[in-house]
């Protein structure tokens, strides 16, 4: 039984760090995004929603809908959406591979794999400045998707990879001995079987996807900001942190609903296995 | 069970492989190539090296990368070995909203618990200097935000390895006249510890790799060697950088194949 006493032995400390730097930071952001720029990076009164409009596209300035904001948003969710898309492509078949080989290979594989997953994420996406502009690629929604791919992919493949390490091929073979086409025999005895990891591979990919500022602002220029990117700079140069704050708390919310509707699809296991 | 895999699957699955390793294989190389600008090779040369060594401010960031990473992943892997450990041993009525506080740090975007710091800091700041006291992003900011997002990883990590046993462990070690903490330190401990370790390194790690919220939560004074490569890829690039990127992926591949010969033979057992 968790008593006051236990409770402080060991959930206590862990439990109460994450409640003061993460969930009142979390406060913080939300009353920040009702307030007032006053000053450059300085907020203050009058509460106000004019952030909350300005996220939705609305300018209280000129009292007019304006589709910029939109569209930032717009291309943030079409550049994840892409960039998983070819996540998938590249790392479903990359799954199979790697979990049908014998342990030892399959062993230095996933390090092989593991090895570029682990190099710094900055040093990744700084390499393909050098690859990329001979090509005169940099910056460019290209090198954006492109640098995306690349430093999103292993966490894409991890989890379908440990998917596909459970499949039962016995249904594989079952279904081609009554007679099924190669192609319906996979569609039917073992797509469904690698979906639990499919669909987290998806999320793993996604959520950075749509968070990252720092792939399209080193890859990417100013012509591909994305959400991310605006969340940035109005904590950087435009200094509106009511604004920055709204954008930020869309960003949260969206990632948390996605997840929230995973975990009424997948349950509370599906959730810690995501991890 | 082994299946035979199509030839074409193997090709592609190499082609990843070269598309994994081609960026990392360009940096190694273009940190020995004789000229200023990478994209062309004017011939091989170790001077980069050289001129990284010099630098104050690369010495000074490395030093601050790794002392934030070394404090973080301590405190980190107590806090989280600990809550790892409640997680375990408890029913819990209010075990899924533990559990979605424990995942929270790992699926927000790191950019918004960034800027969700940075505006924490300086609330809190403001609220200091009514009383007289004041602090600057810094050090001890940068540090309570990688622990921050270490503990969730450490936790989870725990707990995973400890999944498979039950509390009778316990239960027999008191029997058998264990007093609570020694059953602690004799039985459950040993039991948790790959998944302490693992916890722990990857919590190092993550410190180490970390730019994002470090960036936000560390001011102007204060760099680490993730935020210092961002500031001078954007200022241009300089060899010199790249010769700290081809280090650092030594370093990596080193600490990889290293815990994964250390940690697989007990992760068996």
């Amino acid at each position: 039984m968790l008593t006051v006493r236990r409770f402080f032995a060991t959930l206590g400390p862990g439990v109460l760090w994450l409640a003061a730097f993460l969930i009142v930071p979390a406060l913080v952001m939300l009353g920040y995004s009702f307030l007032t720029r006053t000053d450059l990076a300085q907020v203050g009164t009058p509460w106000t929603l004019e952030s909350w409009g300005r996220v939705f596209g609305y300018d209280a300035l000129f009292q007019e809908w304006t589709g910029d904001n939109v569209r930032v948003l717009w291309r943030s969710v079409w550049v994840a959406t892409l960039s998983t898309a070819l996540c998938v492509l590249m790392g479903y078949p990359l799954a199979f591979y790697i979990a049908r080989q014998d342990a030892r290979r399959k062993n230095l594989l996933l390090l092989l794999l593991i090895i570029p997953f682990w190099t710094n994420f900055l040093i990744r996406v700084y390499a393909w400045i050098l690859i990329l502009r001979p090509f005169d690629l940099v910056p460019s929604l290209t090198a954006t998707l492109l640098g995306m791919v690349y430093a999103f992919v292993p966490f894409f493949v991890l989890p379908v990879y440990s998917s596909v390490e459970k499949i039962d091929w016995r249904l594989l073979e079952a279904a081609e001995d009554l007679g099924a086409t190669p192609a319906r025999a996979f569609m039917t005895a073992v797509f469904p079987q690698t979906l639990p990891g499919l669909v987290a591979g998806i999320l793993l990919t996604f959520i950075p996807a749509l968070g990252t500022f720092v792939v399209s602002d080193i890859l990417g220029g100013a012509k591909t900001a994305l959400v991310g990117n605006l969340i940035q700079n109005q904590f950087g140069q435009a200094g509106d942190w009511p604004y920055g704050s709204a954008l930020s708390f869309l960003l949260m919310g969206a990632v948390l609903l996605g997840l929230w509707a995973y975990a009424r699809v997948a349950g509370q296991k599906g959730l810690e296995e995501l991890v | 069970m082994i299946r035979r895999t199509h030839p074409a699957l193997s090709a592609w699955a190499w082609l990843v492989y070269a598309f994994l390793y081609l960026p990392i294989m360009v940096l190694v190389v273009f940190s020995f190539n004789d000229s200023r600008f990478g994209a062309t090779w004017a011939g091989f040369t170790t001077k980069w090296y050289g001129v990284l060594f010099a630098r104050a401010d690369v010495r000074e960031a490395l030093a601050h990368t790794l002392e934030i990473a070394l404090l973080s992943t301590l405190v980190s892997t107590v806090l989280g070995t600990l809550v790892g450990l409640g997680l375990w041993r408890y029913t819990l009525r209010f075990r899924t909203a533990l559990t979605g506080l424990l995942v929270l740090p790992i699926v927000v975007p790191d950019v918004v618990m960034g800027v969700s710091l940075l505006m924490f800091y300086s609330f809190v700041r403001q609220g200091l200097e009514r009383l007289g006291w004041t602090f600057d992003n810094g050090f001890w900011t940068v540090l309570l935000a990688h622990v921050t997002f270490q503990i969730s990883y450490v936790a989870l990590t725990v707990r995973s390895r400890l999944a498979g046993y039950g509390p009778e462990l316990e239960e027999a070690a008191r029997d058998l006249g264990a007093t609570g903490l020694q059953s602690f330190t004799q039985v459950v401990l040993p039991l948790a510890l790959p998944g302490v370790l693992a916890g722990a390194l990857l919590a190092f790690t993550l410190s180490l790799d970390d730019f994002v919220v470090t960036y936000f939560a560390s001011g102007s004074g204060f760099s680490t060697l993730p935020v210092l490569i961002y500031t001078n890829v954007k200022r241009g690039v300089t060899p010199d950088i790249n010769a700290l990127s081809a280090l650092l992926v030594l370093v990596t591949v080193v600490a990889i194949v290293a815990a994964n010969a250390l940690l697989r033979p007990r992760r068996d057992t």
